[in-house]
């Protein structure tokens, strides 16, 4: 084996390293704060291995551009924040409904509108599930560290392919722009999953085949499969559809792909639970402060644990359930008015305390804050 | 007769998808199936193969015309073809890469995109099927309907100025542009294999008829009779050299706009950097 290769990376460019690692050969995309390094790395790597940069005319065309790849047969990628991400939301929705796999990163800043580029937040943790207009299920994964990073955006890869689906990988002000020493992984050492393709005969295939997992093989084109891909509710044949019986096995598709198999999708890191009488449940940038604050509450003598979401979307109300069965309190920490602490409110029986400790002003969570909130609830 | 006609039926049926469920969405009369026609028969006779062959659209009558044919087609979301387009064809550069779209597609939502391709000179032919209105929604105004003219949400006469794609698609860089009638069939046949043989962006505009809304809405008469209109008022361009504005004004002036072979295209350039750059 080679010997290690250590990089000082931003979080932006570890994505980066984590996405061609993965096998992203396309990238479109548009310039916007905090996200910019990840298209200017791009550009300058993608040639380097054969591969395609392109920067669009805007967000919309960005999307538009890496579904049209993806469909062409490769794996793509484009990367922004809130306003554009905003924009690109049109295309996710066809990225949906027309299973193509393609990895969307949004390294988060405030908001709404064009509001704080260059500070940090996580406040579109619930347009990660519920951007685009009608029914869907999304995935949504959230690394916490620059080295954090390099494997949750080949999980993010691995996820789109597998599952046949847009996945958005959160970031935030913070990943995207921190610099830290991260190890690049060696060839082999993460699984690298590529879609399915089909096996049947050009005239029997089945474009959007109902299988027992639900998700149908894909084709790239030249590969003697010609099919239709529309944006309209549509058949197995790919052909649109007003067919009530066929309208909900599509919709019922789309959501179940993902719903059943909730446990191969849903990460999460346990720290300090077992006997935990307090938790803090994070995710992204927080959970450093969190785990910090825990173990610090540890040696203190405090009962205290923390839950950190890799996977935010699926949320997996029964693993927070089972993790949180000895809490008496949860303290969900986020840089938003108020986001995931729902989801937790969902999973969680009456008599747990739920406390949200949220920050919005554009500035990081501190362990300090946290401990102070802890000396409230015990 | 009979022979010669079902030889034209059969170039037809090897191109129409066996496992589509006809009849089309579009009204009897409609110009998209003399476009499809055209199409189909220009592929034909530049004996490309289908799986070569990918059809790109947005949302809009037009747009649904990729669906029937036989080739990867790829229906899209409302003004966005040119932007999928461009993510095949840059992923696929050996294709022939094809857009179909409306002028309510291509120059209102989609405008942006239009103008951003045609500067890429990326090698893309785009079919504007230009029928002066919204057909799907039901006849409203769009960037091509005359000042004065009569639509849904144009209800006193259109206060507007409109575009001229050709124009447009000119100024912004495109690398051949044409513009033909759907009464004109042999000239717009001819003018999509050239655009298709055409290294670059390359632009065909085809004036056609929604006699359902823009005919009726502004007496223009039945599918025939916008036909015949269009038939009357289209000068050549050898003829128009020679014709003042005024002599101009309300004419359809058809034949290839412009042609620039010399112009870069963007997916060579990029190969270029590739293999400069490669490792």
């Amino acid at each position: 084996m080679d010997r290690p290769t250590k990089r000082l990376l931003q979080g932006n460019g570890a994505c980066v390293e984590g996405a061609i690692y993965a096998g992203m050969r396309f990238y479109a995309g548009y310039p916007i704060t905090p996200s910019t390094e990840i298209a200017e790395l791009c550009a300058r790597q993608l040639p380097r291995i054969g591969g395609r940069f392109i920067q669009m005319e805007d967000e919309i065309a960005s999307m538009a551009a890496i579904v049209g790849a993806s469909v062409s047969g490769l794996k793509t990628m484009t990367a922004t924040s809130g306003p554009g991400y905003s924009l690109m939301q049109e295309n996710i929705g066809y990225a949906y409904m027309t299973e193509t796999p393609c990895v969307i990163v949004n390294v988060q800043r405030g908001g709404p509108s064009t509001g704080l580029p260059t500070k940090v937040s996580q406040s579109d943790t619930m347009q990660a599930r519920w951007g685009t207009h009608g029914d869907y299920n999304a995935i949504a994964v959230a690394p916490s560290s620059v080295g954090d990073t390099v494997p949750e955006t080949i999980r993010a890869f691995n996820l789109a392919e597998r599952f046949r689906t847009p996945v958005t990988l959160l970031l935030d002000e913070v990943i995207g722009h921190m610099r830290e020493m991260v190890t690049l992984p060696q060839p082999g050492e993460y699984e690298v999953f590529n879609r399915v393709k089909p096996t049947a005969r050009p005239e029997d295939f089945v474009p959007f085949e109902l299988t027992p997992n639900l998700v149908s093989p894909m084709p790239a084109y030249r590969e003697g499969y010609r099919y239709n891909v529309t944006g309209l509710t549509h058949d197995p044949m790919g052909f649109a559809t007003n067919r009530a019986d066929e309208i909900a096995v599509k919709l019922d598709k789309l959501t179940n792909k993902i719903d059943n198999f909730k446990e191969e999708i849903f990460k999460s890191r346990a720290e300090m639970m077992d006997d935990a009488e307090v938790a803090f449940v994070s995710y992204g940038s927080v959970s450093r402060a969190t785990l910090q604050a825990a173990s610090l509450a540890r040696q203190a003598g405090f009962k205290v644990g923390s839950i950190q979401l890799y996977t935010i979307w699926p949320f997996d109300y029964d693993t927070i359930r089972k993790l949180c069965s000895r809490c008496r309190c949860v303290i969900v920490a986020e840089l938003n008015m108020g986001q995931i602490v729902h989801e937790v409110e969902k999973a969680l029986p009456e008599n747990v305390e739920i406390q949200p400790m949220l920050r919005y002003d554009g500035e990081i969570i501190t362990p300090e804050q946290l401990l102070a909130r802890l000396e409230e609830v015990i | 007769m009979a022979t010669v006609e079902k030889q034209k039926s059969d170039v037809m049926l090897n191109y129409l998808r066996p496992r589509k469920k006809f009849p089309s969405v579009w009204c009897p009369g409609c110009g998209n199936g003399i476009v499809m026609g055209a199409f189909i028969r220009a592929v034909d006779k530049l004996g490309y193969s289908k799986d070569d062959i990918a059809m790109v659209s947005g949302i809009g009558c037009t747009s649904r015309m990729p669906v029937y044919m036989d080739f990867n087609s790829l229906h899209t979301t409302h003004g966005r073809a040119l932007a999928f387009a461009t993510g095949v064809k840059f992923a696929q550069p050996d294709m022939k890469v094809v857009v179909i779209t409306g002028d309510g597609d291509a120059l209102a939502i989609g405008g942006n995109h239009f103008i951003h391709a045609c500067r890429r000179n990326i090698d893309i032919t785009t079919i504007l099927i230009n029928n002066y209105i919204y057909g799907m929604t039901g006849g409203q105004g769009s960037p091509t309907t005359p000042g004065g003219s009569y639509s849904t949400t144009t209800p006193y006469g259109n206060v507007e100025k409109h575009f001229e794609p050709c124009h447009l698609a000119i100024g912004a860089g495109a690398s051949f542009v044409g513009r033909a009638t759907v009464y004109h069939y042999p000239q717009l046949e001819k003018m999509i294999m050239q655009a298709l043989e055409h290294k670059g962006f390359s632009l065909v505009e085809v004036i056609s008829n929604c006699h359902t809304y823009f005919g009726r809405l502004n007496r223009q008469g039945d599918a025939t009779a916008m036909l015949r209109f269009f038939k009357e008022r289209s000068v050549t361009t050898a003829r128009a050299k020679n014709m003042t504005a005024e002599e101009l004004e309300n004419k359809y002036v058809i034949g290839n706009l412009h042609e620039d072979n010399e112009k870069t295209e963007f997916c060579d350039e990029y190969q270029k950097v590739v293999d400069a750059h490669k490792a």
